[in-house]
């Protein structure tokens, strides 16, 4: 992973649209009004959110004005976290996890899939422009590795059939429901045992 | 006071010290790269670990508040061992180019990897890269030498206060940049390559031309504008390579501005180095002794009231008085300092400095400016009150719009109605004038400059009078003077002593001289007719255009020469360099000239003038030191006129003949050109 590129081609303006904006101000009521820069970082989520789920630099600089920052604080903030995107990602934004439990599991063959897939690099959008994807470092779902995350949704338990699978929908645009692929209810154990009665890893 | 143990000595700190700086009482030398006494703390480079009894961890000492008791150990195996092994994280990604790096030899990673540093490298992965990042014309980066110290970005947003440099990505990837690689638009940016403790921000302008120890270092002083900010000089043969801050707590601290640091190679264009004599509307080089008998000539030829002489902005004070000797063995009264109309009362010394001192910038309680741009007419100043504004939360506030200032003030009227009113105690500021206990008013020139001006300046200085504010304890007038001469040549009485002190320039307008000699001076503003005009400077600039004769001097590094900055301290400038060509010292000029006019000296020697120039100097103390109070005299009545304040603009990268021939100068004007006409605030 190196320093999130910047899109060459950016929107010359931004601005919250009013849904957006109501929500902006009901944030920065939850803040001390010397302190309202605490605030950049639901708002950068917001403006991804509205902008097709990248933010573009005019939002960094609205959010700036807004907030009375310098622009480098919130472009500081933007390229430290991973999950803000700074160039447009697909429709569906695949996020597979490498970090040490899911590789172990195989999650380097999730990424061959999603390059055989997808396109050969990270973050290059699919040649019908529904879908892109990327490495990410651990999304906190260990016990149910390996996995990826698709928008807001974890897809787990995965191979390199499921994987194959659920990239297809995608790209009829009917995607598969998220959770577990192994047919586990959460993060109940995979194989249960009966002792006494009652079940058991 | 506290106690503290460091390596089994005893010492006592002042209480909110941190361990770092108990350390530095005791003696006990601590490396460092991020900590510096100016900035704030950040404690990431963790290299000044040390050892502490009850923890198991060694200790970031540079964070870590000093308490009673504490046992503190810099020298144990345990300490070294941990330095080792963050120099050695450091030097993972570092890419060891010290031979084509221009901070070798002053480089306090490669000092400290002398004492810490592993001889072979265990990481055999690939370094990482990354790429050049643009920063304006003054600043180089090579930004895979970066070690993350942050202490350009706490420089930025902190001391220089335009908060432009930032930090972006994260753990290995963070890169130390501008938004969007823009240039820093600060005056003080040059501060960020002293600074820097590697090589990845150097002078641009500097680059790849000298190592550190085959410079000569001349300690001198600045005179590009009236603060005296201390530097050193360092000269490789004739050239002035670059000029340095010196540390001077009174003064500039540790920082100048860019002007200061970057005019330099000014110093090595444009410069007259022969004697010039204009023949068919066209200067032609000429001998001395050849435009010596012309000037001569000339003088004989005119009438003494018909001749003039104006002091230009560099010009110390040792010349100042030849200038005035001369000028009374010619017989004229007509000599002039000022570049602009403004009014000036030099019958007291304080009538004519800033008078609070720079360090009482940060005792006092409120500060209003009335009619003053302190970031572009005394930069080092200007930091000096954002430093107040920052630590003290020092209220500020403006008659007259200043722009930008680098920290906030309000503007509590635009016209000198307005001054009026404070003065009457009828505004609404004089409620919180009455409750600072030590306010400070700083009078730009511009104000002085008004049609009012003088009602301005001797009812203000009345008003802090009866407020008992002029007194040897604290004394609120300030003036801000622009030019590192005006002080030294209003204390040798230049000024002509006329009822509106404006004679010399409506002389000029009117063409009533027939002789002008123009000592080093370019930036009066005048109508040529037919006079004869004798320049004597260093540079090919404004004046030597209009002259009839040139005669070549010294620039402020080729002299040794005294200066008096804006509080009225005697500061001496030395000599880094030698005269271009056959230029020769200012004040041999005229002794020379005098030679050849009156067959006689001027003065004997160098030091003869020197003494006498300190003998003149008005409640001279002593060298470094500020003048001595007094009282000051019955004030002068002036007529009053309702009108707005406007601050004049100043070219600040073209203020000096110096900067106008430096070739970076320009290009830091253009930049800053081409974003005042975008007018765009990206």
């Amino acid at each position: 992973m190196s320093v999130k590129k910047v899109n060459s081609e950016q929107p010359k303006n931004f601005e919250f649209n009013e849904k957006f904006k109501s929500i902006a101000e009901e944030i920065l009521k939850k803040y001390p009004k010397k302190n309202k820069k605490s605030a950049v970082m639901p708002f950068l989520y917001l403006a991804q959110k509205q902008n097709n789920n990248w933010i573009p630099l005019a939002a960094i600089k609205y959010i700036s004005k807004y907030l009375s920052m310098p622009y480098i604080s919130v472009y500081e903030v933007a390229t430290f976290y991973s999950m803000f995107n700074l160039s447009p990602v697909g429709k569906y934004f695949i996020q597979v996890c490498t970090t040490t439990p899911c590789l172990i599991r195989g999650a380097d063959k999730i990424v061959k899939v999603c390059k055989k897939k997808i396109s050969e690099k990270e973050n290059q959008i699919s040649k019908n422009g529904e879908c892109s994807w990327t490495e990410v470092e651990c999304l906190g779902a260990c016990v149910n590795a390996p996995m990826m995350q698709i928008n807001s949704d974890y897809y787990e338990d995965l191979d390199e059939k499921s994987t194959a699978k659920i990239i297809d929908s995608i790209f009829k645009d009917k995607i598969l429901e998220s959770g577990s692929y192994k047919g586990r209810k959460n993060t109940s154990p995979v194989d249960t045992k009966i002792i006494n009665g009652s079940e058991h890893a | 006071m506290p106690k503290i143990n460091i390596n089994g000595k005893e010492i006592e700190f002042e209480p909110g010290m941190t361990i770092l700086q108990a350390c530095e009482i005791a003696g006990a030398e601590i490396p460092r790269f991020c900590y510096h006494e100016r900035l704030s703390i950040a404690g990431n480079c963790r290299m000044c670990l040390v050892e502490m009894d009850k923890s198991r961890k060694p200790i970031a000492s540079c964070a870590m508040p000093a308490a009673e008791g504490m046992n503190i150990k810099t020298n144990t195996e345990m300490v070294e061992k941990a330095r080792k092994g963050v120099m050695e994280f450091l030097l993972a990604n570092h890419p060891l180019d010290c031979p084509v790096c221009d901070q070798g030899g002053e480089c306090d990673l490669q000092d400290q990897s002398l004492y810490y540093g592993v001889d072979k490298s265990r990481f055999s992965e690939n370094k990482r890269f990354v790429s050049e990042k643009y920063m304006g014309p003054l600043i180089k980066t090579q930004m895979t030498r970066c070690i993350h110290c942050t202490r350009c970005v706490r420089f930025a947003t902190e001391v220089a206060g335009v908060p432009e440099i930032g930090a972006i990505g994260r753990g290995e990837n963070m890169e130390i940049t501008t938004y969007l690689e823009k240039s820093m638009e600060s005056e003080l940016s040059g501060n960020v390559i002293d600074l820097c403790p590697v090589g990845a921000l150097t002078s641009k302008p500097y680059a790849f031309s000298a190592r550190p120890w085959e410079l000569k270092k001349t300690e001198s002083i600045d005179v590009l504008d009236a603060v005296g900010s201390n530097i050193r000089v360092d000269t490789y043969g004739w050239e002035v390579k670059r000029i340095l801050p010196r540390l001077n707590e009174e003064i500039n601290e540790e920082w100048i501005s860019d002007k200061t640091r970057y005019s330099c190679d000014g110093l090595l264009k444009q410069r007259l180095d022969t004697p010039y004599i204009k023949k068919n509307n066209k200067l032609i080089k000429s001998s001395w002794d050849e435009a010596l008998d012309v000037i001569t000539k000339k003088l004989n030829e005119t009438e003494n009231s018909l001749i003039a002489g104006h002091i230009g902005d560099l010009v110390s004070l040792e010349t100042t008085l030849a200038f005035k000797k001369f000028f009374e063995l010619l017989g004229s009264k007509n000599l002039e300092f000022r570049e602009k109309k403004f009014y000036i009362n030099s019958e007291d010394k304080m009538n004519y400095l800033f008078n609070s001192s720079i360090n009482g910038i940060e005792k006092s309680d409120l500060i209003l400016l009335v009619g003053s741009n302190p970031r572009h007419e005394a930069t080092i100043l200007n930091a000096r009150i954002r430093k107040a504004f920052r630590n003290n939360k020092t209220p500020i506030f403006s008659v007259g719009n200043p722009g930008d200032q680098t920290y906030e003030y309000k503007i509590i009227g635009d016209n000198t109605q307005t001054i009026k009113d404070i003065i009457e105690d009828k505004h609404e500021f004089n409620r919180i004038f009455n409750t600072a206990k030590k306010p400070l008013i700083i009078i730009g020139e511009s104000a002085l400059e008004l049609n009012s001006g003088g009602f301005i300046f001797e009812e203000l200085k009345n008003f802090l009078y009866q407020k008992k504010l002029i007194s040897e304890k604290w004394n609120a007038l300030n003036i801000l003077i622009q030019n590192a001469s005006t002080v030294g040549a209003l204390d040798f009485k230049i000024q002509n002593k006329d009822k509106n002190n404006f004679e010399f320039f409506d002389n000029i307008k009117n063409n009533k001289f027939k002789l002008l000699y123009l000592l080093n001076s370019d930036n009066l503003k005048f109508e040529k007719n037919d006079e004869f005009i004798i320049y004597q400077g260093s540079h090919g600039d404004r004046g030597a255009e209009i002259a009839d004769v040139v005669l070549p001097s010294a620039a402020y590094t080729e002299e040794n020469g005294l200066y008096q900055n804006l509080e009225g301290r005697v500061q001496e400038c030395r000599k880094a360099s030698y005269p271009a060509g056959e230029a020769l010292e200012s004040w041999k000029v005229l002794n020379q000239l005098t030679n050849v006019y009156k067959n006689r000296n001027l003065f004997d020697s160098f030091n003869t003038l020197r003494n006498e120039a300190l003998e003149k100097i008005v409640n001279f103390e002593s060298l470094n030191k500020l003048p001595k109070f007094k009282e000051p005299s019955k004030k002068i009545n002036n007529n009053f006129e309702n009108e707005n304040v406007n601050i004049n603009p100043i070219d600040y990268y073209f203020s000096n003949s110096i900067s106008r021939a430096s070739k970076v100068m320009s290009e830091c004007r253009d930049i800053k050109l081409k974003y005042q006409k975008s007018g765009t605030n990206n």
